[in-house]
């Protein structure tokens, strides 16, 4: 159930250059957040900035009863929460939102990971390895120093593939054009995508020219995160061919990849 | 114990405290978070007679002290509102003040008619700030003739209390607050969030799908205040105050300026504990202060 929490910093420090690793000891969370959930965390204790912020789950440990964040300091409420020291409370509501779903019947399934994007499939690849599913992860970063979370996937033993925009490490290009290859050499059950737009974009092209399902989660900006304010809306295909406008935050963050219209 | 008991044109309130319409959600969001009998009315989001998508996205940014947003009042059909939505405020035990919006006087009326037909409300909302579809798109909250006329329209629609909302946007609130009196509106809600919006410096293009929107939250917390101050001289008619509020303080400052009872907005969205904590701390305010009576306080800056 949703709910809002108090919870201790174990743990918060810089794992790349903007990226940051926050662990926090919050049992509702740990026991009942899925991968592809998400919390909205207050990143101040007033006001100021005035919005708490989503981010997604990025590990959680039902043992420990811990749950972790990986974030991207991109903005003052994220840069608040980097400097937020270890040993102190937090305030966050959750877990929010529709995560991941899979199936029995798949076997064979890749993730496909851009940027701070690449958070949730670590909560994701862990859950899909305990079902013991041959999962496939493709990551995208702008630099080999901004890549985040490869050994992660690789000490669970996930197959992992990385493409760099400039180069440095892995593929030199798109992380996409990784999936198009591995749909070539792979029968893949699923896809799952979390990363910038036009990634997504691609991924759900990709898939759907392959006839391969995929869900995809997205970003909109969010006032509750809880559904109260239907300020995070997507446009969702209908039976008709028209649209209707669904909440990110209620009604996802993930989604099926043939029903969300994009625009353009 | 004092008083809480508040009375906005017959409706008898538990306590001063409602939301404000369209920040409390329309599918239980909250109830997971305090009861919502703690409240001393409900006022769920604003309808329409029509189906209706809302506006595009974005639909919020960021601003100091608050959020700018352009929803839209997205809306179902007539019909999936009752069969979905009906059934659910018919069993909440407190008093029910539906919101309604219209593009037309015709409109208006309609679903005036129609909330007040199906015998669920303890009193109706209207949401004046919708713009004229046959004057030009000013607000009818904007302009007293045309609040006076739409008022005395809907008046004849309903012997339900009828609540005027209005639209702080343009400087003759204080007119249109005497139209809608003098027109039969039973009580006054205000402030409706202030037009808005916001230009990215970088694409030097409007943040928001629909490129205006409104501000709402603190920001705008002293010109609601000012606002109320100025219209609690002159109407006789009750006031819901809102726009900014917080905490208790907030709530008392709102009452002190005429607010006979107060709606928390955007707040909710931050904090789904604020409307119980304020509560809990206006009751202690009032014994500290050896207060009997919430009323008393209202309007009493003005003394
Ligand atoms: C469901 C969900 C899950 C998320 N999970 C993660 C995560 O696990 N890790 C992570 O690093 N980030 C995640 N994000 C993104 C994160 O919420 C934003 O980066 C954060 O809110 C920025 O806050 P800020 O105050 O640092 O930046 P701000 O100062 O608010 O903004 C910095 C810049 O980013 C833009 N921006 C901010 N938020 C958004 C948005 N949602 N969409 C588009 N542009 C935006 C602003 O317009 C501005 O240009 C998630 C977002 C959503 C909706
Ligand atoms: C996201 C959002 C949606 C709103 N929807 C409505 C609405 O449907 N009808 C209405 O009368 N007012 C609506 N309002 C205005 C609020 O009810 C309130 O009048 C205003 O926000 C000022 O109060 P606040 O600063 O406490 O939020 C909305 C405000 C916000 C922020």
């Amino acid at each position: 159930m949703i709910k809002s929490v108090k919870a201790e910093i174990v743990e918060n420090k810089p794992i790349a250059p903007e990226f940051f690793r926050m662990t926090l000891k919050a049992e509702t969370l740990a026991s009942e957040g899925l991968p592809g959930q998400f919390v909205m965390v207050k990143v101040s204790p007033n006001l100021e900035p005035f919005l708490r912020r989503p981010i997604s789950l990025h590990q959680i440990n039902r043992e420990e009863a811990t749950v972790s964040l990986l974030y991207q300091v991109v903005g003052k409420g994220t840069r608040l929460m980097s400097e937020t020291q270890k040993g102190k409370v937090i305030e966050l509501l959750g877990p929010l939102g529709k995560g991941f779903t899979w199936s029995d019947s798949d076997r064979v399934v890749a993730l496909v990971g851009g940027g701070c994007g690449t958070a949730p499939l670590v909560a994701l690849a862990h859950s899909l390895l305990e079902d013991k599913k041959e999962v496939h992860v493709l990551l995208g970063a702008q630099t080999k120093e901004k890549l985040v979370c490869e050994e992660d996937f690789i000490s669970m033993g996930a197959k992992v593939k990385v493409a760099t925009d400039d180069g440095s490490y892995g593929h030199h290009g798109f992380v996409t054009d990784l999936l198009k290859n591995l749909i070539h050499d792979v029968a893949l059950d699923m896809v799952y995508s979390c990363g910038p737009l036009p990634m997504t974009k691609e991924v759900v092209k990709l898939t759907q020219e392959a006839s391969i399902p995929c869900q995809i989660s997205l970003e909109e900006r969010m006032g509750c995160g809880i559904g109260a304010c239907i300020g995070c809306v997507c446009k969702v295909r209908t039976k008709d061919g028209a649209f209707t406008y669904k909440k990110v935050c209620k009604d996802g963050p993930v989604f099926k990849g043939e029903e969300v219209m994009f625009d353009d | 114990m004092p008083n809480l008991c508040v009375n906005i044109a017959g409706i008898k309130m538990k306590n001063p405290f409602t939301v404000g319409s369209g920040t409390f959600g329309n599918d239980g969001e909250f109830e997971k978070f305090f009861p919502i009998e703690l409240l001393g009315a409900l006022t769920p989001k604003t309808i329409r007679s029509y189906e209706w998508p809302g506006n595009p996205p974005p639909r919020l940014a960021e601003a100091a002290a608050g959020l700018l947003s352009s929803v839209g009042i997205p809306s179902k059909s007539w019909e999936r509102f009752v069969k979905e939505d009906v059934p659910v405020l018919k069993k909440i035990p407190i008093p029910v003040i539906q919101s309604v919006i219209g593009r037309t006087e015709e409109e208006y009326v309609e679903i005036v008619k129609k909330c007040s037909d199906l015998g669920v409300f303890a009193g109706i909302e209207l949401n004046l700030s919708c713009p004229n579809l046959k004057q030009g798109g000013l607000s009818f909250g904007s302009d007293p003739q045309a609040s006076e006329s739409l008022i005395k329209k809907v008046r004849k629609q309903t012997k339900l209390p009828l609540i005027a909302k209005l639209p702080p946007d343009y400087s003759n609130i204080v007119n249109v607050a005497k139209a809608v009196e003098s027109a039969g509106a039973d009580a006054i809600a205000m402030i409706n969030a202030p037009r808005a919006m916001a230009i990215d410096y970088k694409t030097r293009k409007p943040v928001l799908g629909n490129k205006v929107g409104a501000l709402s939250g603190p920001a705008i917390k002293p010109i609601a205040v000012y606002l109320v101050w100025e219209v609690y001289k002159a109407v006789s008619i009750p006031i819901i105050g809102m726009g900014g509020i917080v905490d208790f303080r907030d709530v008392i400052e709102f009452m002190s300026a005429g607010a006979r009872a107060v709606a928390f907005g955007t707040i909710n969205f931050i904090d789904t504990q604020a409307i119980p904590r304020a509560l809990k701390d206006l009751e202690n305010y009032l014994i500290e202060n050896n207060i009997d009576d919430v009323n008393e306080i209202v309007g009493c800056a003005h003394c």
